[in-house]
């Protein structure tokens, strides 16, 4: 059982939605982002998905670009990135922290050593977003047996025929990705989620959790409602952005929080 | 499997889209649906006469195929050595062979009932072959463009907007062929419903390497008869030579010759300044090493975090930081070599070729002349090589002035 899991059951046992909250490693700096992540558990965020920066971030709006560019330009690395959580890891031990991101920079570093120091750090779960279900050797696997989670994408655009074949490998959670597009894009509508998360959740007993195009707490509370718990990065994201202290961020996290916690 | 297939070269790729460990299908879930459609629509083309039968009308009628195979004699002459072809793509419709894969893939949209096409472009000759393509069958055309390459490229800009493309200026990332290239899939992600993404060059996720190389391969093909016509029956060449950015006219030119290990094969790769550790060159074979990018994994200039790395080329048309995977593949089998050329030695064959040959050739193939020019003098009189003189040079003619420091106002 991972963090992850663990905090799952828990959730259910209370009857509560999960809210998880993305920011990016390094975004703007080191310091400054790591202090943001340690003030998220307090702001009543169940599970932190972590940014790994990357380039070429295909799947990504202009936010979530921008961040990335910001952290790399800062000098963020794998290597922070994994001291990063290291870092939060001797303040908390029981918040799930998933790595979130693309595969170029881990197989660079050679899945293997990924992997363990992944493990080390206190990393309990990885979404990596071009790696469907077609490329489950290169690194789903490999994690799994490491212990960590891999977390699936499942989107508008995986049909019951393929739904099967995106759920086999999954543990953790269920991320369905709300609309055809980018992060921070269109708005996700509860009417459109609810039977696609419906459809899902009669074939996995896994949690599902929906992202992609929510940014306010009442958003967060009409999406929640009809899954399991809801993301939000790119909202979170622009406060930093545009200059807010660590405490504004967390603050505005938590107010996000509330909104899916109420559902 | 019969012993001849398994020891083929041109069996490729496997049913996972690998060719050895390079290619595969690296893209978000949202887009796996639509490249799964893509190769099942593809399969049932490649043996469906009525396909080829359009292709092959479209070749002859509006591109002009066959492109002719030319003996350069006072080239040949002038480097005293082997005996030395141009395959002129460059006389294709549009000016370059992007075409031939184009038209490929336009087809195919069209039988799978799509009303929108999307395509990334450098230099923009493939944005002006899918905008010329989609204008022929009347399909709303968008193109993404880096803003730095719309800038250097304005004459091709303004031919698209007259074709009735959209073009959109990439400023993403960098503003390169690669953040276009980036764009032009969040765009896809976006519009999965009506829009189909005319990839350029042998790269992306499968089945794009395999079908953009098939639509290309026409090149090959047809110096395989040419030559035979013009050299004798059973006549092969002894080298066959083409520069790579992705790769697509090489792979056109080297695929019906893989199998023939009489036949030399070389790439030419862009070096830019030089390929040193300054990495102001686009040689991702010579300069780089594996990764993922834009679905699929092959060789990548990239740093040791594996962040990528923006190339550096006199040619737009060169300057992509990746390589198509079968290329990869073919380099660390050994059956082809590849080498670079720098931005200097391209501008020298670019000049040759203008005096001697009556042929102003894109920056692109003047990489692959450059080559030729290195290593003809030292070959037999009898040794036949044949370069793909890929695009016209319409297009450089600014930028070449600039290199040789002549203003022109344009």
């Amino acid at each position: 059982m991972t963090r992850i899991d663990r905090k799952f059951a828990s959730l259910k046992a209370e009857g509560k939605k999960a809210f998880v909250a993305y920011i990016m490693a390094g975004d703007p700096d080191l310091e400054t982002s790591l202090e943001v992540m340690k003030a998220l558990p307090g702001q009543g965020v169940d599970v932190i998905e972590l940014g790994m920066p990357f380039t070429d971030p295909m799947a990504d709006g202009p936010t979530i670009q921008l961040a990335g560019q910001r952290a790399l330009d800062g000098g963020q690395t794998l290597t922070k990135t994994l001291d990063m959580v290291a870092a939060f890891r001797k303040g908390d031990d029981t918040t799930p922290v998933v790595m979130m991101g693309y595969y170029n920079p881990i197989y660079s570093r050679g899945v293997d050593r990924f992997l363990a120091e992944a493990r080390e750090a206190g990393i309990d779960g990885l979404i990596i977003v071009d790696l469907p279900p077609e490329e489950d050797d290169e690194l789903c696997i490999p994690a799994q047996k490491a212990g960590l989670n891999f977390i699936r994408l499942a989107t508008p655009t995986t049909d019951d025929r393929r739904l099967p074949k995106v759920l086999q490998n999954t543990s953790g959670f269920v991320y369905y990705v709300s609309i055809t597009g980018i992060t921070g894009a269109a708005a996700a509508q509860a009417t459109d989620v609810a039977p696609e998360v419906a459809r899902i959740k009669a074939a996995t007993d896994l949690p599902v959790i929906v992202g992609f195009g929510i940014t306010t707490p009442e958003a967060a509370k009409q999406i929640a409602g009809v899954a399991d718990g809801c993301v939000v990065g790119s909202a979170i994201v622009k406060e930093i952005a545009s200059g807010k202290s660590p405490a504004e961020v967390a603050a505005f996290a938590g107010s996000l929080a509330a909104g899916a916690h109420s559902a | 499997m019969a012993d001849d297939l398994i020891n083929s070269f041109m069996s490729g790729p496997d049913e996972q889209g690998r060719f050895g460990i390079f290619g595969g299908r690296f893209v978000s879930e949202t887009l796996m649906p639509l490249i799964l459609d893509l190769e099942a629509e593809y399969e049932r083309a490649k043996t469906d006469e009525s396909f080829w039968a359009e292709m092959d009308d479209l070749w002859k009628h509006y591109v002009g195929r066959p492109s002719p195979l030319y003996h350069a004699s006072r080239l040949t002459q002038h480097l005293g050595g082997a005996k030395i072809y141009m395959k002129r793509d460059e006389l294709n419709h549009t000016g370059a062979h992007k075409i031939n894969n184009v038209l490929g893939q336009i087809i195919l949209a069209r039988r799978m009932g799509k009303t929108r096409i999307i395509a990334e472009t450098g230099a923009g000759q493939h944005g002006v072959a899918t905008a010329t393509v989609c204008a022929k069958f009347g399909l709303k055309c968008v193109v993404y463009m880096g803003a730095h390459d719309v800038e250097r490229q304005a004459p091709n800009v303004f031919r698209m907007k007259l074709l009735g493309a959209e073009v959109i200026p990439v400023t993403s990332g960098r503003g390169t062929l690669k953040d276009a290239m980036n764009d032009a899939l969040r765009d896809w992600v976006t519009n999965v419903r009506d829009t189909f993404y005319c990839i350029g060059t042998v790269a992306g996720p499968h089945p794009y390497p395999a079908m953009v190389r098939d639509f290309q391969s026409i090149i090959g093909k047809e110096v395989r008869w040419q030559l035979a016509e013009q050299e004798g029956e059973g006549r092969l060449p002894d080298t066959v030579i083409a520069a790579i950015g992705g790769g697509s006219n090489a792979m056109g030119l080297f695929y019906p010759f893989l199998d023939d290990p009489e036949v030399k094969i070389i790439g030419v790769e862009a070096g830019g300044k030089g390929v040193d550790e300054k990495m102001e060159h686009c040689a991702s074979l010579t300069g780089g090493r594996p990764g993922v990018l834009h679905g699929n994994r092959t060789y990548l200039l990239q740093d040791d975090d594996g962040q990528i790395l923006e190339g550096f080329s006199i040619s737009a048309g060169l300057d992509y930081p990746g390589i198509g995977p079968e290329h990869a593949w073919l380099h660390d089998t050994g059956r082809a070599e590849y080498v670079s050329i720098t931005d200097a030695e391209a501008l020298e064959a670019f000049q040759l070729s203008c005096s001697l040959e009556g042929i102003i050739p894109a920056l692109e193939p003047s990489h692959a002349l450059a080559h030729v020019m290195k290593i003809a003098p030292t070959l037999p009189a009898d040794h036949i090589i044949v370069m793909n003189m890929c695009g016209r040079g319409d297009k450089d003619i600014f930028t070449v002035a600039r290199h040789l420091g002549v203003e022109m106002n344009g």
